[in-house]
């Protein structure tokens, strides 16, 4: 039972900070790209 | 005003209403790689829980491993990319901000991965060894790689030009990269608790079950493809923060220079 505890405690630790940074990323670049035309982003 | 129409100042639109924008960072290519990272991600879940045995020494904490070894590897691959991309920014004169762009963006993802090995190699440690932590000679030159990297995310932060912040980092960053074969061989030069690889050891010898190493391998590449999908991402966010500082600047200069014609 401990086992399963900390076995996913090491999981959701992961998959959890992996969603956040991605899903900050989108966030951030979303609001700042609103403000920049699409000429000057490069990749697209 | 043409979507493409340049404003007077350089040609940043910040703040003009008409250009066509897009939302965000996102590209066909960036959501093909999301999708990709999601179905690896999936399949390595079920497998470590519901599909992989129990390992005979280690029990059911193997199941930390499918996390904890690819984390790791991911860090390594980061800090190796940041170095690799450092050095041509260092190279090469021209265009040498967009590898300072990628050095960093691969920085901050390391950091995290790092951090994310060091937590799930504490939470399997006391499963195992019995204790969250040892001063082990793997587990203080992981600890040790990490706060570098974290020195290095601080020293990009300090207030300077894009070019300044390019030439300072990338100085750090070949440095800090050394550290990467002494925490590697750490358990092969000195007496660690740590186990030594069980997959890219010296001799050769794979020491683990088919579908376990298959659930391995499945998630370095799940791992690899989020950690490739971040890199892009927190990239081009980097190009447009470092677009909105020059547009700033220039946005101030041209109100100055229109203060100066007034008065």
């Amino acid at each position: 039972m401990k086992d399963l505890g900390f076995i996913l405690l090491s999981w959701s630790v992961t998959l959890g900070s992996m969603a956040l940074l991605a899903l900050a990323t989108l966030r951030r670049a979303k609001s700042l790209a609103a403000r920049v035309s699409d000429d000057q982003k490069p990749w697209l | 005003m043409s979507d493409t129409t340049p404003t007077p100042h350089g040609a940043a639109l910040l703040g003009a209403g008409t250009a066509r924008r897009s939302l965000g960072t996102a590209t066909p290519a960036t959501r093909i790689i999301g999708l990709l990272t999601l179905a690896t991600m999936t399949w390595v879940v079920v497998s470590a829980f519901f599909i992989t045995s129990p390992d005979v020494v280690q029990g059911d904490s193997v199941r930390i491993m499918y996390a904890h070894v690819p984390a790791a590897w991911v860090a390594y691959l980061a800090f190796v990319t940041t170095a690799i991309a450092s050095g041509i920014s260092v190279v090469r004169r021209h265009r040498t901000l967009g590898f300072d762009r990628v050095a960093g963006a691969s920085a901050e993802v390391g950091v995290l991965f790092m951090g994310l090995a060091l937590v799930t190699g504490s939470l399997w440690g006391r499963l195992t060894w019995g204790t969250f932590w040892q001063w082990d000679p793997r587990l203080t030159t992981t600890l040790f790689l990490f706060i570098t990297y974290v020195g290095y995310l601080a020293v990009r932060r300090i207030d300077a030009t894009p070019e300044r912040r390019a030439k300072r980092s990338a100085v750090l960053a070949l440095l800090a990269v050394l550290e990467i074969p002494l925490v590697h061989f750490s358990v092969v030069l000195w007496r660690s608790l740590h186990q030594e690889a069980s997959v890219l050891n010296p001799d050769g010898d794979v020491r683990l079950d088919g579908l376990m190493l298959f659930t391995l391998f499945s998630g370095v590449v799940a791992f690899t493809l989020g950690f490739v999908w971040l890199v892009i991402h927190r990239q081009r966010l980097q190009a447009l923060v470092d677009l909105q500082g020059t547009v700033g600047l220039d946005s101030a200069i041209a109100a100055r220079a229109t203060e100066a014609v007034l008065r």
